[in-house]
């Protein structure tokens, strides 16, 4: 009974074409997708790690196929991914503390974490890539 | 019979709270990773083993993996609950998921005491 009551109170719009995300939404969407992404890859990154750090020959050819432009587009992607998810994870972690939880502070923590993380994509990509 | 309400009680706090200390961990090295490589460089082969040399970072490095299999299982697994709806297909993708990640800490032990 009180379950059917709790029920009956939680509007519902299920309809994507009408829902506009706004920026946190944004982050948080990006978040469980750069999240799920970066687990769907975990045996491609514990194959590149295996064999770039026992066998010599491994690494250079690795290192080689850094100077393609389209892996390095991928690598790059790859890279924001998981600063993104590291970055809207710190922000989850001070919402979790109670640390900026009103609407204003929330959207202008959003746009903090994406300018953070692109910012430390580019920085960190330029040194490894280029 | 037992009316239960599956709101308000404590379920799922102890995952709540490993999600959290978990994603602490693998914060805070990630920041030593990358003043590690930093100051060691990893331009050459010896110098990218030489990165994960030394005692301190071979643990690091496992208590890192080891955080995130089980962070990746949290979220995994809410993923699967929120989308997947036959029971059946969910338990199926969630013993896959379990028996992945137990597999990759495996072959991550394997991996740093192996070079």
């Amino acid at each position: 009974m009180a379950e059917m009551t709790i029920k009956k109170k939680r509007p519902k719009n299920l309809d994507l074409m009408t829902i506009r995300l706004p920026l946190p939404g944004i982050l948080s969407i990006l978040h469980r997708v750069s999240g799920a992404v970066l687990f769907l890859l975990l045996p491609v990154f514990l194959w590149l790690f295996e064999s770039s750090i026992i066998h010599r020959d491994s690494f250079v050819t690795f290192k080689s196929y850094a100077a393609n432009p389209l892996l390095k587009v991928v690598m790059l992607g790859l890279i924001w991914f998981y600063l993104h998810h590291f970055c809207a994870g710190i922000r989850y972690l001070l919402l979790d503390l109670h640390k900026g939880i009103d609407l204003e502070s929330a959207r202008l923590s959003s746009k903090i974490v994406f300018a953070v993380s692109i910012t430390l994509t580019l920085i960190i990509g330029v040194r490894v890539l280029w | 019979m037992v009316n239960r309400i599956l709101v308000g009680a404590h379920y799922g706090l102890k995952d709540w709270v490993i999600q959290r200390a978990t994603a602490i961990i693998m914060a805070l090295y990630t920041v030593i990773f990358l003043v590690r490589v930093s100051i060691v460089g990893a331009n050459s082969f010896e110098a990218w083993r030489g990165v994960f040399a030394n005692g301190f970072m071979k643990y690091a490095t496992f208590l890192f993996f080891v955080s995130l299999f089980y962070h990746a299982w949290i979220g995994i697994r809410d993923i699967w609950m929120d989308y997947i709806k036959p029971d059946g297909v969910r338990l199926l993708l969630m013993i896959a998921t379990a028996a992945a990640l137990v597999g990759y800490a495996g072959w991550a032990a394997q991996i740093l005491w192996r070079m």
